[in-house]
């Protein structure tokens, strides 16, 4: 600790250097906490579904629709212990632009399925009562900045014409559920009611009695409906979730390799930086030896440098990116919850060792190395 | 007078570890810069593409795409009696009503399903739409269960080869043949027969009419009369227009990311560059001091320091160009959000991208090495000499 007072004098040196280096490990950890958080947000929405619920779905595609008939089919299936039913309404409110989530649901079966889903009793009452209301999660109201009472007019889009509707109420989700807060619901027998009943619903939800028995009872449904004109996909709502999200593709991958070359590029930068103080210096680690400094406690206050470097940056950068993503929500529409991940910032922590370790060795072993001859006649 | 640039060749050549460190470090940026602009690009180009100026695409009014939409066998038949429709040699309609549904099959690679648009075309599609081209087998035979693919999807799914059979919709389907479309988003699809796609799907209802104009400039006039024919209730818009608006959510979220990034790490990268540059300078005091007094102007100095960093930066963006040149052509896919469906779409390393980005690599060179170069080219003399 001694020689904290050295490595700092020898850091100052050249600040601009210092400072500069410091500032690029601190932009590559930025970005690479942000590519990485990606990655991990994308894992937990996958992970947000639960084991116990089930979505049955049309097998042939997402789009088409499953006979209303199919629910008192799927309620007398063995193992399932609630059903029920929701149709996806596609509308938009002010820009047909602005995507969010609008579907109709069966409240009354669909409320004691989702737990995590947070609303006042008066809230639930008033909804209950009318017709034409509707709730919506409390980061839409307040992007909307729409009040509770108010009428809104939603515009379809697979059901033409306008659409009013009173909300009643607003939920959030439960402290550490993924439940999206960026959705509006409505009655599904409002939607039947002005489709002149012809909407049937899009996809039907179950609870099981025991969670695992889902596989069998995806097994029975599926098999059950196979001949029949809409065939089914069943799967619990965690394996739904998760194949909802391969749609992405390879972006994980593509933010991954990005984030490597970040990485990899700012190595380059530090490493040089070191190498060039290290060489500038090589006369005064000569200097240093004469007067008794051994060479293992040389190496070592070179890899300090690096380390000092390394850890100033990770933590402007790894820091960084963790208060803005927790303030800033321009993903969120996106992918909800976007933020950094603990294990981002101990993965970033590990890249900040490697970064340090391998930027300082070779001015440290060149250091190490050095005989005090061979130094003091060298002239830079 | 200008120093000669063969001394700055010379210098760049005296550091071999420092100079190479700071161009890989700008050759990766730039990698990253192409490499997410090509993405951007090819995505762009395989929706851009999809569809032509001469076509119009009818929907329901109020529908922003075609799953959405939904138009009757009457309203298909008043669109095609237009007289905006152009006609072939024997006098019929250019005119394909088209079903429209995304069909859930399975990956090949990887696990999950993904959403396939399956699209129902009139025989007569192959005349409206340009260049769709049969690669292997041949077309659906008309009355059968038979589709054709689109190649870019055919190797990601599983069935899809020609002569296998897939099932969707409760029926079996033979896969007949395989198609090319210009690169574009029909690539991506699964076509066959409108008529027997409309009875296993969405019943009696087309998403979407497709016409060639008997005239292409008179789109605006047949966009009015249809719009305004108070027998339907449709909206009508440029074939080529309509897709491109659809791919333009995500290829601009593809391109600010892309842009995004490589800017922060550009940023770092010129930290480097500033750094090697004023480590040259000052381990090049003398050295620069006797250029000044042999009678080169601050001036010559100066940009020649400039020019030094510029080709550090050069060398470093032609070995990033390099690096992207082997994913050109490479196929991935995404879900276009906007229709949700999965578009699969080749990386387009452009020679003006590659162009771009080697610009690019020289701004960062030149913003590394201007300070330092200006330190150079103000240096005192006696004191740098001494």
């Amino acid at each position: 600790m001694k020689f904290l007072p050295l490595i700092l004098a020898n850091l100052g040196r050249h600040k601009r250097r210092t400072i500069l280096t410091i500032l690029s490990v601190g932009l590559a950890l930025f970005l690479f906490a942000s590519l990485r958080s990606f990655g991990t947000t994308v894992d937990t929405l996958t992970k947000a579904g639960s084991d116990s619920r089930m979505v049955v779905r049309n097998a042939t595609g997402i789009v088409l629709p499953l006979p209303m008939s199919y629910a008192q089919r799927l309620a007398a299936v063995e193992g399932v212990k609630s059903v029920s039913w929701a149709a996806w309404f596609g509308g938009w409110y002010s820009d047909p632009k602005d995507f969010f989530a609008n579907f109709a649901v069966d409240a009354a079966s669909m409320f004691p399925m989702y737990p995590e889903m947070i609303m006042s009793d008066e809230h639930k009452a008033a909804f209950m009562q009318d017709r034409a209301g509707a709730i919506v999660g409390v980061d839409l109201l307040e992007k909307y900045g729409w009040t509770v009472g108010q009428t809104i007019t939603m515009n379809g889009t697979i059901y033409p014409g306008e659409w009013r509707m009173n909300i009643r109420g607003v939920y959030r989700a439960a402290e550490g559920s993924a439940f999206d807060e960026m959705s509006l619901m409505f009655h599904y027998d409002y939607l039947y009611e002005g489709t002149q009943r012809t909407t049937t619903p899009g996809w039907f939800y179950l609870t099981l009695h025991d969670p695992s028995a889902a596989p069998q009872v995806a097994a029975t449904i599926d098999a059950q409906f196979k001949n029949s004109n809409a065939a089914t996909r069943t799967e619990t709502e965690k394996a739904f979730n998760a194949s909802w999200f391969t749609m992405f593709g390879n972006v994980k991958f593509l933010l991954m390799t990005i984030g490597i070359a970040v990485v990899f590029a700012i190595l380059l930068v530090t490493g040089n930086a070191m190498m060039m103080s290290a060489r500038e210096r090589t006369a005064e680690i000569g200097v240093l030896k004469t007067l008794g400094f051994g060479s293992g406690l040389l190496f070592a206050l070179e890899l300090s440098e690096a380390v000092v470097i390394a850890v100033t940056g990770a933590v402007l950068g790894l820091g960084g990116a963790w208060l803005l993503w927790a303030n800033v929500g321009i993903f969120q529409q996106f992918l909800p919850g976007f933020k950094v991940a603990p294990s981002t910032l101990l993965v970033g922590a590990g890249v900040t060792l490697g970064l340090a370790l391998v930027s300082g060795f070779v001015p440290a072993f060149r250091a190490y190395k050095l005989s005090v001859i061979q130094a003091l006649r060298t002239v830079e | 007078m200008r120093i000669p640039f063969i001394y700055n060749l010379r210098s760049v050549a005296q550091r071999p570890v420092s100079t190479a460190m700071t161009a890989v470090a700008i050759g990766l940026v730039v990698a990253v810069f192409v490499a997410m602009l090509s993405l951007a690009n090819g995505f762009q180009a395989a929706l851009a593409k999809t569809g032509s100026e001469d076509n119009v695409i009818v929907l329901r009014k109020g529908a922003n795409d075609e799953l959405s939409s939904g138009m009757s066998r009457e309203t298909a038949r008043t669109i095609a009696s237009s007289p905006h429709v152009a006609k072939d040699a024997s006098g019929q309609p250019l005119v394909s009503p088209e079903v429209y549904v995304l069909l859930n099959l399975t990956r090949i690679q990887g696990i999950g399903f993904g959403n396939v648009v399956a699209r129902g075309v009139e025989d007569r599609a192959f005349d409206v739409r340009k260049g769709v081209r049969i690669t292997a087998g041949r077309k659906f035979t008309s009355g059968a269960s038979e589709v054709i693919v689109g190649s870019r999807i055919a190797t990601r799914y599983q069935n899809l080869n020609v002569g296998d059979s897939v099932e969707f919709g409760g029926r079996r389907w033979a896969v007949v043949g395989h198609f090319q479309a210009d690169g574009s988003g029909f690539e991506s699809e699964i076509w066959g027969e409108n008529e027997q796609f409309m009875p296993v799907f969405r019943g009696q209802v087309f998403q979407s009419v497709i016409f060639r104009l008997a005239d292409p400039a008179a789109f605006d006039e047949a966009k009015r009369s249809l719009e305004e024919d108070p027998r339907i209730q449709v909206s009508a818009r440029q074939e080529q227009d309509f897709y491109q608006s659809q791919s333009a959510m995500l290829s601009q979220i593809l391109q600010g990311l892309g842009i995004m990034i490589t800017l922060i790490m550009g940023i770092g990268a010129v930290f480097g560059a500033v750094n090697t540059m004023y480590a040259a300078v000052a381990s090049r005091g003398p050295e620069i001091a006797v250029l000044l007094t042999l009678g080169f102007k601050p001036r010559s100095v100066m940009f020649s320091f400039l020019a030094e960093a510029a080709i550090i930066a050069l060398l470093g963006g032609l070995l990033g160009c390099l690096i992207t040149l082997p994913i050109n052509g490479l196929v991935t896919s995404t879900t276009n959000w906007q229709s949700f469906s999965e578009v699969a779409f080749a990386f387009r390393v452009t020679p003006l991208l590659l162009l771009q980005g080697l610009i690019f690599s020289v701004i960062m060179g030149v913003a590394g090495g201007f300070f330092p170069a200006w330190r150079a080219s103000r240096l005192p003399v006696v004191q740098a000499l001494r």
